[in-house]
């Protein structure tokens, strides 16, 4: 059994006398000198990090009441997106009419459009993950560096609401309460990287001795098992490897924009379907996860306003926003479904505040959306037909000045794992190809990269 | 049935002698009356198994070894369920990074309470020394039984140095016995032998396979399946002793088991799996609509199935098809006004029988069974009806088309129609009726009750029609339909199936149909009592059968265990 390893031994040692002591205090100038051979430079001359995030809502769009394209290569956000329209011209660009090929396979409602986008697979049917979801392709690439590789958060009150998969055994489940997500994120574990004394919190060395001594069993315990179990134990010890890597990150100071700080403590609320609890804890997670991501926390999170068949409602009414896309009938004069697109219209409007929240963390020249790469996706393209052909997504945010904004992208029923490819390799992950059978493509979405 | 030119095909010679050998012992004696008919078959197994613990398995084993006072704070990520049953998606799911965050977090709270001042004389053995410095032998007398308890079997020499160095080292540095320890206890509550099952194998002492559970293997399956928590000591001695390896070392540490208030636990958890109770966690009604079923309603109304189950099926072993046409129950206040009914001591659950009158027979009909397969704000038939045929009947109602044209139901008024009348849409379309049929019937068979399961004689103002039919069997009301669900040969099957896939930990394979069979056959000649199907499941060398793992050049067949502390070993 390794304890304290001393692979690095310039800085465990040092700790380890300061853990000699009851009072652990450490002075910055001594801490610097080893943040420096950490390899991550403090926030003076860090360049800032690109963050990558999705935002999913279930149900799409009423048919014609989200986009409207013009000639000229750019669109209006109209109706139920009306107030996405800020953003559009700086930071939005919409994909339409790509398509998800069966490949033979059924349909699994509410299930097949959203895999097939963030998966680049289409599944077998229902509860089938295929592959990887690109957020975890990404977060392997980006996320090691921060105090946690991903964050995901559904605004439902379930934690199964998350879809971010590495496999089908290995989910990722959601935060579900902005008061639980506080606490993980800036609770007593928290050290603030502003402060000119930053202090580790002494607890880590220990808790990386704890990891080293499950590390030590890895290859013995694997040999022991069947295939299929071993890679399931292996990613069991993937994620003991992560969370060293996460404590490892958390004895160095991040580097931070000025806007970095604590943000308030929310309060606790009983969580739900209804309307106005979607929204509220929406903007709480919308709140503490900007701050989260000025104070480099984490650099991947996954934030889920209404699940797939959303069963978001208003208080007192019996029919919630799934069943109305099925049965209310489209208004006579109006000629679409009214109350449907009432609910898609709150969802574009907290995506909106959302995004509102990371316009007002200035960072250089720049604000936080300007850094940040979001993938706003959904389930189907028409609810009513539970319909997965053009199901649209959009890119939100500069990426840190890698792609261009404003653009409406005709898929013209090319592959819709066209998107996920193109959002990979904006973040750098080296992938030349991705997706499987008719979604696998090596066309990036060119008209987007700068 | 099992024929015996089918069993010469899949089995060895001796193989078959000993499994009629059982059967000629068993009829001679007269203990198993039921299975006189036929042999027991035997089956190959599968592979040796990783089961990551459920919530409540590691909280019941926190709680069996440092008490129910120790605080488990904190979030469980879930397992997501596969083939039905979260014990199946046990067996396939792994521990993600977010997952392993939260349990290591977890397990330094627990490791913190246990070692407090408070805690500490309630677990420590000895007392060290000097508290400011390690004491190596005071903190093996902790690790060695703790350890043993965590991980099912006795810690490895290496195991248990890990964890001494690891508390020694850091007591030394902290300058606290008891912190050092609680590092020492913190190393094993993240380890992956305590927050997996992993079977253990070793040699096979016949020569039919060549491999077979370790008696502590063999001893957690027992009681995982039995208890929902870890092996008691009892039964980790009756392991290391070898006593699981001989039939009547296991009929007694079996009967023992049957006989535990442990009992109980296991059967809720196997029926909270069974009937997804772990929904109830996330179900939500409107307080609007539905204000007398709130959080704590909710609650009570997934504690009253459980309860009625437990009572059904353990107090009075009755027969398991009475579930579903049962009036007998438990009921407390906050259900009281559910039911409409006062409620003498409404703080506790009272015995209680629903009135001919109320027409609520069956816990199909209890307002939590309703509640659970409705939406926050009405009934819904089809999702109520689904429900009764896949969990209770383990039909699979086929997936909707992904390419319903569902603008043939937008009837305007459709919001102002009674269920009946707007489902009465959906079976008009050719292609949606197969399907609607299966469920719809059922459901609205149950429109007497709201989405909260409470009693209403009308809809939209019309007097419900709960008539309907199930696979033939015509009836008036939701009466009928309890008669005709218990009466249908659908419930014992799906009971047998899904408790041997939940006590296997996967779904059952074609070549078990055999073992399947022969149980189905064996409980319906025991009328259908729960506790002999399960002493049935528990004492079958086929409960325990594997297959050795494929030799695929990296790994071999070995025990898990230390073989200092495996007597078997040392004979």
């Amino acid at each position: 059994m390794t304890l304290l390893r001393t692979s690095k031994t310039n800085r465990r040692s040092f700790l380890r006398g300061a853990l000699a002591g009851s009072a652990i205090s450490v002075s910055l100038p001594f801490l610097d000198m080893f943040l420096n051979d950490h390899g991550t430079a403090l926030a003076s001359g860090a360049p800032i990090p690109v963050r990558f995030g999705t935002w999913f809502w279930g149900l799409g769009h009423t048919p014609g009441r989200g986009m409207r394209a013009l000639e000229d290569g750019g669109y209006d956000f109209i109706d139920e997106c009306r107030s996405l329209e800020p953003y559009k011209r700086d930071y939005i660009n919409y994909f339409s009419n790509f398509n998800m090929p069966l490949d033979g396979n059924p349909s699994a409602v509410h299930f097949t459009g959203w895999v097939a986008g963030k998966t680049g697979s289409v599944p077998h049917g229902f509860g089938g993950i295929p592959a990887p979801t690109l957020d975890t392709i990404v977060a392997d690439k980006i996320g090691a560096a921060t105090r946690f590789k991903s964050l995901e958060l559904s605004c439902t009150g379930n934690p199964v609401h998350s879809y971010s998969y590495r496999s089908a055994g290995n989910h990722n489940a959601a935060e579900v309460s902005p008061l639980s997500f506080y606490l993980r994120l800036f609770g007593p574990e928290y050290r603030d990287p502003r402060n000119k004394e930053f202090t580790p919190d002494p607890q880590i060395l220990l808790r990386q001795s704890v990891l080293s001594v499950v590390e030590d069993e890895r290859d013995q315990l694997l040999r022991t098992v069947g295939s299929d179990d071993r890679i399931r134990l292996d990613q069991y010890f993937t994620s003991v490897r992560e969370l060293e890597q996460q404590l490892e990150a958390s004895l160095s100071a991040p580097p931070v924009t000025e806007a970095c700080q604590r943000p308030e403590q929310p309060v606790e609320w009983p969580l739900g379907y209804d309307v106005e609890t979607v929204g509220k804890t929406h903007d709480a997670f919308a709140k503490i996860l900007a701050l989260a991501l000025a104070c480099d926390q984490t650099r991947v999170f996954n934030m889920l306003y209404s699940h797939a068949s959303s069963e978001v409602r208003v208080k007192g009414t019996t029919f919630t926003h799934h069943i109305l896309s099925h049965e209310e009938p489209p208004d006579d004069e109006l000629g679409f479904q009214v109350q449907t697109a009432w609910f898609n219209e709150r969802s574009f409007e907290a995506f909106a505040r959302m995004l509102a929240e990371f316009v007002n963390i200035p960072e250089g020249d720049g604000t936080l959306l300007d850094n940040t790469l979001i993938f706003a996706h959904t389930d189907t393209s028409d609810a009513k037909t539970h319909s997965v052909i053009g199901v649209p997504s959009m890119t939100v945010g500069k990426a840190g000045g890698r792609i261009k904004t404003g653009l409406h992208v005709n898929g013209n029923a090319a592959p819709v794992s066209q998107v996920g490819l193109t959002l990979m390799q904006t973040m750098d992950v080296p992938i030349e190809e991705w997706g499987t059978r008719s979604l696998r493509t090596s066309t990036p979405i060119s008209e987007i990269l700068v | 049935m099992i024929r015996a030119s089918r069993l010469y095909k899949t089995l060895s010679r001796s193989r078959m002698l000993r499994a009629l050998g059982k059967y000629i012992i068993v009829c001679t004696l007269g203990v198993v009356v039921a299975a006189c008919g036929e042999p027991e078959p035997v089956i190959s197994g599968s592979e040796p198994s990783i089961r990551r613990l459920t919530e409540q398995q590691y909280r019941n084993i926190i709680w069996d070894v440092f008490g129910s006072h120790v605080v488990i704070s904190g979030r469980f990520d879930p397992i997501l369920r596969q083939d039905g049953l979260v014990a199946v998606g046990a067996s396939q799911a792994t521990i993600s990074a977010s997952s392993f965050d939260k349990y290591e977090k977890l397990a330094r709270i627990i490791a913190e309470q246990v070692v407090s001042e408070d805690n500490r004389s309630l677990y420590m053995p000895c007392r060290p020394h000097e508290v400011g410095r390690p004491d190596d032998a005071c903190a093996q007398a902790f690790f060695e039984p703790v350890g043993r308890m965590l991980f099912r079997r006795p810690l490895t020499d290496s195991e248990l140095d890990d964890s001494l160095t690891l508390a020694r080292k850091a007591g030394e540095q902290l300058g606290d016995f008891y912190d050092g320890l609680a590092l020492g206890l913190t190393s094993l509550l993240v380890n992956p032998n305590f927050l997996f099952v992993i079977d253990g194998v070793e040699q096979a002492s016949s020569a039919d396979t060549d491999a077979e559970l370790t008696g502590y293997a063999k001893a957690s399956r027992l009681s995982f399946f039995l208890w929902n928590t870890s092996p008691d000591e009892s039964l980790l001695a009756a392991a290391e002793a070898g006593d699981l390896e001989t039939k009547a070392g296991l009929k007694a540490q079996v009967d023992r088991m049957m006989q535990s208030r442990k009992l109980r636990d296991g059967v809720a958890a196997l029926f909270t799996d069974m009937l997804h109770f772990e929904e109830f966690d996330h179900l939500e009604k409107d307080n609007l609509i539905y204000p007398a079923l709130d959080p704590e309603a909710i609650e009570d109304a997934r504690e009253q199935l459980v309860l009625t189950i437990q009572n059904h099926l353990l107090d009075e072993n009755a027969d398991y098809r009475d579930l579903f046409k049962t009036r007998k129950t438990f009921i407390n206040g906050r259900l009281g006004r559910i039911y409409r009914t006062s409620v003498a001591e409404p703080e506790l659950w009272t015995p209680y029988e629903f009135p001919e009158r109320t027409g609520r027979a069956g816990i199909q009909a209890f307002t939590g069974f309703v509640a659970l397969f409705s939406h926050p704000g009405r009934s819904s038939p089809t999702i109520l009806g689904k429900g009764v045929r896949e969990l209770l009947m383990c039909q699979r109602v086929p997936d909707p088309p992904g390419d319903i044209d569902f603008t043939l139901f937008n009837e305007p008024g459709s919001q102002q129609m009674t269920a009946r009348e707007r489902l009465a849409i959906h079976n008009s379309v050719a292609s949606c009726a197969g399907c609607h049929r299966l469920t719809d019937e059922i459901g609205l068979s149950l429109e007497n009750f709201d989405g909260a399961g409470q009693f209403r004689a009308s809809d939209q103002g019309q007097v419900i029609d709960a008539s309907g039919n199930l696979d033939g069997i015509a009836y008036e009301d939701q009466t009928g339909l309890a008669e005709a669900l218990s009466q249908n040969p659908a419930i014992p099957s799906c009971l047998v199936q899904q408790t041997m896939a939940y006590g296997l930990g996967r779904s059952l394979s074609g070549s078990e149909k055999n073992w399947f069979d022969y149980l189905l056959t064996e409980f319906a000649e025991g009328e259908y009592k729960f506790k002999p199907l399960l002493q049935s499941i528990v004492t079958s060398a086929n409960f325990f059968a594997i297959k050795s793992i494929p030799d695929d050049g990296e790994q071999s067949v070995q025990a898990h265990i230390n073989p200092r502390s495996d007597k078997r070993s040392e004979s």
